[in-house]
């Protein structure tokens, strides 16, 4: 295909242009993002370090990941960044506000900046986000950040696709942080707390310490101390990250990471391509009423294995 | 003391030292020779009375701020103007006070709001645009050039960078033999509303106070008569907020602003009296009546109640009003003019202390000289033919009127505690708060037009075809090289190493926490431009950044 | 979601210069958002070329510009202008504010395809953005 050919020499050439219209061509799935994506470069997709930031509203996460890609731009680094926002349940539209807090590099090309929108996917959004995430890396980006709002599962879905994530917390954000507690543990690799000049930051990157502590795991999960609005604590973020990276690559974990992430954007795209399958199958099991849904579904799946 | 006697004795002590201070303007009759009533009070005055409405010119003011209100003086007639060239401005506003307006408003244009010089890559496009276009201290000279200071008051529209001009006009003023202290005017220096409704920012908004305390501090020691800060609620209101947002948006803004002045250490009843307030009139008629009223009382509580200061000068609300540029329709122009009358006099009803009326063509662009005088002409036919201010508060005991004024100060005191409840202002504003209020506001009321529910003349219904083009004032591209090149000319000419030093010393002020009026009045001496000055100051306070 | 997966458009809201005043603007995306686009919103005080570089990363279908300080006569050319340097001028620009007659048609033939002034109604402004959606997709992707 004429096009895809264009766009992949496109991407070679870091042409912006042609990174924009590929990553809208992965985006809305189909058959020429499977041509896409075929055709790249896997290497390059292999060296790239994917970086999750999540955390909860108010923490600070633009700010910070402004101040990460400058601190990368400083070294060189040409890096993308995916900053994910909800889509209305009603009309399927989205405002995404992402790039606001990050024009300073609007004018960078080295900066490739890329919003989306959940849209409402199941699970469908790491796939959509996995995909952009190669384009990327074979449009020149060898560092790409994922910044999304860590509350609710799609969003949590998307950590699956980073190879490091940083949790970013902020003292006084109260019950947001108490409900993420929970899951934080099993996400992060890297916790942050933002504001750190803030009363309470303190308090809270010592609770987090403390936490750390209690788990019985194999590696450390260090504490970074940051205040974005001002760089402070950024250089020592970054290389807390850089050096995770390299544990990461030698003992395998990378590797792993990234075998079940793909395992789990297969099994995403499935169960997209089988769910209007499903739909249709239950029509023909209409009028033999059952009255438990998960014997129907065992039924349905045989019905369609089959087929 | 019996309740008759009250209205006795403020008749004997308010009333009759303001008549001896301020004489009233004539004896007002009517047409056929009946004397018309100063203030017209119920039958029956009992504590509700006293304590919801009182006297006007007394606690808690909701009958007004002066006990003869428009009897005693009219309100300032202020068209707020300016653009193109300092001396295109000049030349509109000695046109304005030849024709009968009273105190003069400075529109800035957007690069001198925002801090940046005329020949800044950010400037391009917009010099003179909105307002006149000022570098330095050169600009000012010639923008008030055979303006008579010590006589005129001036407001001018400026947040950020408002000790800067304040510091060019105190400068200007003093080469004219005026000395500070006679300065009469307003700076709006009103940062907060910035962040959520005009977006004229520059730094973040802890910085930002203090720039406001110390413009207190200073005009209290050297300025006795120049309102400090013009606390808007007028841009919220643009921005589309409803009345009783508009009232608990401002005034929570006004309790940052009294407790940053208290936490720096200033005396409350030295600089409270100096405080000044903006609001919007839109086209509610009854709704905008009651929200002054209703504004003013609650102010005068949230003075004495929560910051417990008992001297009235302190406790009253003193505001400026204009007419809602966003009522103006581009269709069938000259509706506007009537738009304006409704929603002027409201204001007057309200009992506002000056005014600025929008003329008919500024949904199109910037008014022509034609169109302004019919705006002014409104306020005179209104202060003049209409009788309205020939006595006080005539809306009072209207059971609608106060019902409305006493549920607006309810609903806007509820939301003024929602706001204190989560931090505060600057709180609210940083986590989006305020800012999704106002757009949610906005957002309704325009679905609400555009499903025909609401009905604008001319715009939803009643519409013609219009073929005749209204003609517009203009401002000349050419305006942006002009003053590019006075600019390179100033640089050129002025002495730069004192500029130098003279930014450098502000720089340490800044990281200190040395009261900044004195190193900017410095910096303006020496004809350092508003872009240099504010890049110092951007260097050691930060920048702000829009919420998402 | 239901299983018709109609092509969704992307396109970007901004505003040029150093106009602060977005209701309009603000309105206008949520009113997009609402009617089913993608909308990238840019926010205030953006230069002409920060909004062009956004556009293109972002691979928008239209861009929605606003102004209300007279920056218009300058500016929204010089989005178009902007583009150009990224070979995009094929994305469409539409454009609204406090606009005179007179700068409608200069404008125009600067390259913004429409100029909406106040109390255009919302359908008109809403069917302008599918059609220059539709329009740039089937001259981009025949």
């Amino acid at each position: 295909m004429g096009e895809v050919a264009h766009l992949i020499n496109g991407l070679r050439k870091h042409d912006p242009r042609a990174i924009g219209r590929a990553i809208s061509i992965v985006e809305d799935s189909g058959e020429s993002a499977e041509i896409l994506l075929s055709s790249l470069d896997e290497s390059l997709i292999e060296q790239t370090l994917v970086l999750g930031i999540t955390g909860p509203p108010g923490a600070g996460k633009s700010t910070l990941t402004s101040r990460i890609i400058s601190h990368l731009r400083k070294q060189g680094i040409r890096l993308g960044v995916i900053a994910i926002d909800p889509s209305s349940p009603i009309s399927g539209g989205a405002i995404l506000g992402d790039r606001i807090r990050m024009m300073r590099h609007a004018l960078d090309q080295d900066v490739v900046v890329r919003s989306m929108a959940a849209r409402g996917r199941l699970g469908g959004l790491c796939s959509a986000a996995g995909g952009v995430v190669r384009v990327m890396a074979n449009g020149g980006c060898s560092t790409i950040i994922i910044e999304t709002v860590g509350v609710g599962q799609s969003e949590m879905d998307i950590v699956r696709l980073a190879d490091i994530t940083a949790m970013v917390l902020a003292p006084g954000l109260g019950d947001d942080i108490q409900a993420m507690k929970a899951g934080l543990l099993e996400v992060a690799d890297l916790l942050v707390v933002n504001k750190a000049d803030r009363p309470g930051a303190e308090m809270l990157a010592m609770d987090m310490e403390a936490m750390i502590r209690n788990r019985k795991s194999s590696h450390e999960t260090p504490v970074c101390r940051t205040v974005a609005t001002e760089g402070t604590g950024v250089s020592d973020l970054v290389a807390a990250i850089g050096s995770i990276d390299q544990q990461h690559r030698a003992s395998g974990e990378h590797q792993y990471r990234r075998k079940k992430s793909f395992q789990l954007e297969v099994i995403d795209r499935a169960l997209e391509i089988i769910r209007p399958e499903l739909f249709s199958t239950l029509k023909n099991l209409d009028g033999k009423h059952e009255l438990d849904p998960g014997r129907t579904a065992r039924r349905l799946v045989k019905m369609l294995l089959l087929k | 003391m019996s309740k008759h006697s009250s209205f006795a004795k403020w008749q004997e002590n308010e009333l009759r030292k303001s008549i001896s201070r301020f004489p009233e303007r004539k004896n007002f009759t009517n047409h056929g020779g009946d004397e018309i009533p100063r203030l017209a009070v119920p039958a029956e005055i009992d504590d509700a009375y006293l304590e919801n409405l009182g006297f006007p010119g007394q606690y808690p003011f909701t009958r007004g701020v002066q006990p003869t209100m428009y009897r005693g003086r009219l309100w300032t007639m202020r068209q707020y103007a300016g653009f193109s060239t300092a001396a295109e401005s000049n030349r509109r506003y000695r046109y304005l006070l030849d024709q009968g307006n009273t105190g003069l408003s400075i529109a800035f244009d957007l690069p001198t709001q925002i801090g940046y010089d005329s020949d800044d890559p950010m400037s391009r496009g917009e010099v003179g645009k909105v307002g006149v276009a000022i570098d330095s201290l050169a600009d000012i000279e010639v923008l008030f050039d055979r303006i008579p200071l010590e006589r005129v008051s001036t407001s001018m529209t400026i947040n950020s960078p408002a000790i800067v001009l304040l510091a060019m006009y105190v400068v200007a003023a003093e080469k004219q033999g005026v000395s500070a202290e006679q300065l009469k005017g307003t700076i709006q220096n009103d940062i907060l509303k910035e962040y959520v409704a005009r977006g004229t920012y520059i730094f973040p908004p802890q910085p930002s106070l203090r720039l406001i305390t110390n413009t207190f501090q200073w005009c209290s020691r050297n300025m006795p008569v120049f309102n400090t800060i013009s606390i808007s609620g007028y841009h919220i209101r643009e921005a589309g907020s409803t009345a009783v947002q508009e009232v608990a948006f401002t005034l929570a803004n006004g309790i940052t602003y009294v407790q940053a002045a208290i936490d720096a250490g200033l005396e409350l009843d030295v600089f409270a009296r100096r405080l000044a307030f903006f609001f919007n009139c839109s086209s509610d008629f009854l709704e905008e009546i009651a929200k002054f009223r209703a504004a003013r009382r609650l102010w005068a509580r949230i003075m004495k109640e929560r910051f417990g200061t008992g001297k009235p000068a302190s406790q009253m609300m003193r505001f400026h009003t204009q007419t809602a540029g966003n009522t103006l329709a581009a269709q069938q122009i000259d509706n506007n003019i009537v738009r304006v009358t409704v929603q002027a006099l409201a204001a007057v009803l309200g009992g506002t202390q000056s005014l600025h009326t929008n003329s008919k063509d500024e949904a199109l662009s910037l008014p022509t000289e034609e169109s302004v005088r019919t705006a002014l002409r409104t306020q005179q036919i209104i202060a003049h033919e209409s009788g309205v201010a020939n006595t006080v508060d005539p809306l009072a005991g209207s059971y609608y009127i106060e019902q409305l004024t006493d549920r607006i100060e309810q609903q806007a005191s509820e939301l003024i505690k929602k706001i204190e409840d989560a931090g505060g202002v600057v709180a609210c504003i940083e986590e989006g708060f305020i800012q999704r209020q106002i757009e949610n506001s906005a957002y309704e009321f325009q679905l609400e037009i555009e499903r025909g529910e609401r009905v604008i003349v001319g715009v939803n219904q009643f519409q013609v075809e219009e073929k005749s083009r209204t003609p517009v004032l203009r401002v000349d591209p050419a305006v942006e090289q002009e003053q590019v090149k006075r600019l390179a000319q100033l640089r050129k000419n002025r002495d730069n190493i004192s500029v130098g030093h003279a930014l450098e010393n502000l720089e340490r002020a800044a990281r200190s926490d040395e009261n900044l009026m004195e190193p900017v009045l410095d910096c303006v001496r020496k004809y350092a431009t508003i872009g240099e000055t504010c890049n110092v100051l951007r260097q050691v306070f930060g920048v702000y950044k829009e919420r998402k | 979601m239901t299983e018709k997966s109609s092509k969704r458009y992307r396109v970007l809201v901004g505003k040029p210069g150093l106009d602060g005043h977005d209701r309009g603007a603000k309105f206008i995306a949520r009113a997009l958002r609402d009617d089913g686009f993608e909308v990238v919103y840019t926010g205030i005080r953006r230069t002409p070329e920060e909004i062009a570089a956004a556009a293109v990363q972002e691979d928008v279908s239209a861009i929605g510009l606003s102004s209300l300080s007279g920056g218009h006569v300058r500016l929204f050319p010089a989005v178009v202008e902007a583009l150009k340097k990224f070979h995009a001028e094929d994305i469409p620009v539409i454009g609204g504010g406090v606009i005179p007659d007179e700068d409608v048609v200069a404008l125009k033939k600067a390259g913004i395809i429409e100029i909406f002034r106040p109390g255009t109604p919302l359908k008109k402004i809403l069917a302008a953005f599918h059609q220059a959606c539709e329009s740039y997709h089937h001259k981009a992707f025949r």
